[in-house]
């Protein structure tokens, strides 16, 4: 049987059995063999997020709103799968950097502000404690009806005086235990790897509970899940428990309640602590994301029957919906099943209240304690060369006073309605931690302004629309406060803020507070600068994942002795941990001894940060700026800085000017590349050509040989005028060879010129007499109308002489017979020697003008008339007189004849005669 | 454990898909006065979307070699 000795004893039973596994974990992580180190654990541990809220008030909220309870274990589902992304970063954030409490990573993000800090601590436990209270209010109630078995109470609200509260001495034994396993290391950002593994037991003897009694309320006492249904359908009472609510308030809170649960799982105290601080590994995270969310699947199964068994079995409506759980196999006198649903509640109240503890100490330690003490007495703290034990002793009462008060709020608020309806309470409390850690660390602007602005405006809200109404609820208040508003004015109402309805009070709580929360946090951190150890702390922060170093700006902070800092950290870690810490790092970096540390910025940064882990990052920060004298930024130190910046510039320079550069080269190789293709075009139709041209005479040739072959009788005349033909076109075949070779030679400028001095008037008498020939056969006059005393001329003669035959034999060509006349002239010009070569011809079109001195080209239908040339000579005497320096042309009038005309330069002319000749025309 | 990478988006596909599932407006396509062998078929609906949530998400993470 069950009586209260049996009770009593299993309890402490129970409770002994923690303080055996969490010694055994202890002993086992001092060996080095680690039984926490595995992600089942880890998994396990999490579940702490199932309090006795869940034990009993799941099928408490379900009795009242059926499907209603599940957000609260859907919410923590979806989170975790983003897990991988905020929670990884959080713990790498915190491993790096030696976060121990949810307040500590805020005012580490913040420029390691105390102030933020501090606000943090205030919020998580006036947000907390009572969420602690109401674990021992329930593990007091269970106490209270197990203790009456088999008979049923309803209610248990009889004073007890405050020895013999059974709740009193477990709100004790927890401290003692916390105590024990939460304060063995000074560095609270060393794990408690006994604790984890006491509290991983502790979620596995709530889960085979709750589902002990689920099988048992299910399966022994109704046929099934079906049964118990269909059962419930024939209670008009219950139908509507079957389904949803289905009105637009009741989605709004199921999506606010899931939204707000998402929150709750990453930024409660303890889930932090379990999550982050405790965390071994984390690779264990990537199992945690499947398997917590099946461990809260699990304890939800027979939530829904458990409710509804006992709805039907407690029709009377007198018995709180939140002891179904406990008086059903109470009422079924199943002492053994009723005892274990006991321990499974115990467990489920203990294992919250042990980590929420520890969690908030540390906080109210390092982020309150410590900064005041720092503060107030510093002189006093000075003087003590060992502040280990103070601050040991600093945590253990924080342990103390947080359960105290846990307790003290549990007698004070008793049944009240703030007591009841606190978890939801406390989610909404730590859910304004969210803008500042999740856009801290995805944010680098966030500002410390901005975040402490945000925070209180998000604080403040849900003081009024949430926890004041609690009180007022609750008789502390006066109730009009609710009803009427503050002040009496109706926009005032705390529930129905500037007259905001339809929304239920969570819902309207996070909406007003977040929106606060959220609009000052970026409205301040978008209006506000960062201090430098702020922009330090969001690069580490935000950048974390990508390994982010401390920036070598850093370097500009002061130095301090090793043997002050070691010094300074004895006195709050102990000397010899101190001492060996700094060994440790020493022989890290590759020195034999701390004494061979130089106290540069970075031994600094190891010593704050080694600090941080016992009294957090603010006080940390502030206490070993005592020692290290920050240098003011020395003239040198600026202009090093300054060097490196325009060093940096001028590389950018540098590499602009490059890039140009090799635009600029770019575009030549383009165009280059263009001409050569052109070129190459160009000696494509140059190739075409010159077989075409070769092909005319050889054609003509062949031609008549074939005749002269076939026909041996064709008469001598006849035979003699074909032979004649041929010989003509042979000369032509290789007159048009010649050329060829000759153009090729001077354009490629293999053509060898022998420069020597001749007179211009008899190179042009002997030009004259090769072609009189030419003349007299078509009765042509020829002048010649040259001034006297030419100046020598220095160039290639045969060459030369080349044109002047090419242009008298052009002229001779293309002169009109009889009344035909060349006339030949020489002039000096200004910049040169000119000689003309006229003819009275049939004259050239201004079209034919542009081409005749491209190759091949004739003037005349070249389909109809006999070629009277070859179509080279212009080009090749054009390319001559280039080579000499001076230039080709001609000038014509269609009809009337044309002249073309050579102008040799100055530099062709004999040096000392130029200017003579030319000084006696003028006259 | 190596960067979020393809896990981590599509981890972050199920919590959308979750979003979908376990809200309105598809949550109320199953609040209909029906039983599934005696249980309300609203009851069916969360549980299973629930589960197969945890099942896909186990899935993705399980497939990591790492």
């Amino acid at each position: 049987m069950l009586t209260g000795s049996v009770i009593v004893l299993a309890s402490f039973v129970y409770v002994g059995l923690l303080f055996a596994i969490a010694y055994y974990g202890d002993k086992r992580a001092d060996a080095g063999r680690s039984i926490i180190a595995n992600p089942y654990i880890y998994a396990l541990s999490l579940a702490v997020y199932c309090t006795s809220w869940t034990f009993y008030g799941s099928v408490g909220r379900a009795a009242t709103s059926g499907i209603g309870f599940l957000p609260i274990f859907l919410g923590p589902t979806l989170m975790a799968m983003l897990w991988w992304y905020v929670m990884l970063k959080m713990i790498r954030i915190s491993k790096a950097n030696r976060i121990t409490s949810i307040a500590d990573f805020i005012a580490s993000r913040y420029g390691k502000s105390q102030l933020l800090g501090g606000l943090v601590t205030v919020i998580a436990v006036i947000g907390i404690v009572p969420y602690i209270s109401l674990q021992l209010k329930a593990v007091s109630n269970s106490f209270s009806l197990i203790l009456k078995y088999p008979v049923l109470a309803p209610d248990s609200q009889a004073a007890i005086p405050l020895l013999a509260d059974n709740t009193f001495y477990i709100a004790l034994l927890l401290a003692l235990f916390t105590i024990l396993f939460g304060t063995r290391h000074l560095d609270a950002s060393e794990r408690h790897e006994g604790l984890v593994a006491a509290i991983a037991f502790e979620s596995v003897v709530k889960l085979l509970a709750f589902l002990a009694v689920g099988v048992y309320v299910t399966y022994v006492m109704y046929n099934g899940f079906a049964d118990i249904f269909s059962s419930a359908v024939e209670y008009p009472q219950l139908r509507k428990l079957l389904d949803f609510g289905g009105t637009s308030v009741d989605y709004a809170s199921w999506a606010s309640l899931t939204f707000l649960s998402m929150l709750a799982i990453m930024f409660l105290p303890r889930q932090f602590q379990i999550a982050v601080v405790e965390n071994v590994d984390e690779r264990h995270l990537k199992k945690a994301v499947w398997l917590f969310p099946l461990y809260l699947f699990a304890i939800n199964i027979f939530v829904l029957p458990i409710a509804f068994a006992g709805l039907m079995h407690f029709p009377a409506g007198n018995m709180d919906a939140d002891t179904f759980v406990l008086n059903l196999p109470i009422a079924q006198r199943q002492s053994l099943l009723t005892l274990t649903v006991f321990i499974g509640g115990l467990s489920a109240a203990t294992g919250m209240v042990i980590v929420e503890t520890i969690a908030l100490s540390t906080m109210v330690c390092n982020n309150l304690a410590m900064p005041l003490l720092l503060r107030l007495t510093v002189l006093h703290l000075q003087e003590r060369a060992d502040l280990s034990t103070l601050i040991v002793g600093i945590r253990r009462g924080a342990i103390v006073g947080v359960l105290m008060l846990g307790y003290a709020y549990f007698r004070l608020a008793g049944e009240a309605y703030a007591l009841v309806s606190i978890g939801l309470i406390s989610f909404a409390a730590v859910a304004q931690f969210a803008p500042a850690i999740l856009g801290g660390m995805f944010w680098k602007g966030a500002t410390r302004r901005g975040a402490i602005c945000g925070l209180s405006a998000g604080f403040a809200v849900w003081v009024y629309t949430l926890l004041l109404p609690s009180f007022a609820k609750s008789g502390w208040l006066p109730i009009s406060f609710v009803e009427q508003g503050m002040f009496g004015m109706h926009m005032l109402k705390p529930l129905e803020l500037f007259g905001l309805t339809g929304l239920d009070d969570i819902t309207h709580c996070l909406f007003w507070s977040l929106s606060c929360n959220i609009g000052a946090y970026l409205f301040v951190s978008l209006l506000t600068t960062q201090s430098f150890a702020e922009q330090v702390q969001a690069a580490l922060f935000v950048d974390a994942h990508i390994g982010a170093r401390r920036p070598r700006a850093e370097s500009l902070r002061g130095d301090a002795s090793v043997n002050e800092l070691i010094a300074l950290l004895g006195r709050f870690l102990g000397q010899r941990r101190a001492h060996e810490a700094f060994a440790a790092h020493a022989l890290k970096g590759g020195a034999r001894s701390a004494k061979e540390l130089k106290p540069d910025a970075e031994l600094i940064h190891f010593a704050e940060t080694l600090l941080a882990g016992a009294i957090g990052a603010g006080s940390a920060h502030v206490v070993v700026a005592s020692v290290v004298q920050e240098e003011p930024l020395g003239i040198d130190k600026v202009m090093n800085i300054l060097d490196e910046t325009s060093q940096a510039l001028a590389y950018s320079r540098q590499l602009e000017q490059k890039s140009r550069e090799l635009e600029v080269a770019t575009a030549e190789l383009r165009s280059a590349n263009q001409r050569l293709q052109e070129l190459d075009r160009l000696k494509d139709d140059f190739v075409s050509t010159v077989t075409h041209e070769l092909r005319t005479p050889l054609t003509s040739i062949r031609a008549f040989s074939e005749i002269l072959h076939d026909n041996p009788a064709l008469e001598p005349a006849q035979r003699e005028k074909f032979l004649s033909i041929i010989t003509r076109e042979s000369e032509r075949l290789t007159r048009l060879i010649n050329q060829v070779l000759d153009l090729a030679k001077i354009e490629s400028g293999n053509a060898e010129w022998h420069t020597e001095q001749f007179s211009l008037r008899e190179l042009i008498e002997d030009a004259m007499s090769s072609t009189s020939q030419l003349f007299s056969d078509k009765a042509i006059a020829l002048d010649l109308r040259l001034p006297e005393n030419l100046p020598p001329v220095v160039a290639d003669r045969d060459r030369l002489l080349q044109v002047m035959l090419n242009l008298l034999s052009n002229a001779a060509k293309f002169c009109r017979d009889e009344s035909g006349r060349v006339t030949v002239s020489g002039a000096l010009a200004a910049d040169g020697l000119r000689v003309d070569v006229a003819d009275n011809g049939i004259g050239i079109s201004p079209d034919d003008q542009r081409v005749i001195f491209e190759k091949f080209r004739q003037v005349g239908d070249t389909l109809t008339q006999k070629p009277q040339g070859t179509g080279l000579g212009l080009p090749i005497c054009r390319q001559i007189i280039h080579h000499f320096g001076g230039r080709l042309w001609v000038r014509s009038t269609p009809g009337d004849g044309a002249t073309f005309s050579f102008l040799l330069p100055q530099s062709c002319i004999l040096a000392g005669h130029a200017a003579a000749p030319f000084r006696k025309f003028g006259t | 454990m190596k960067e979020p990478g393809i896990h981590g988006q599509r981890l972050i596909a199920v919590f959308l898909l979750g979003c979908l599932l376990l809200n309105y407006p598809l949550f109320s396509l199953f609040n209909l006065d029906y039983r599934v062998f005696g249980i309300p078929l609203l009851y069916v609906y969360t549980f299973f979307a629930w589960g197969l949530l945890i099942a896909l998400t186990a899935a993705i993470v399980e497939r990591d070699p790492d």
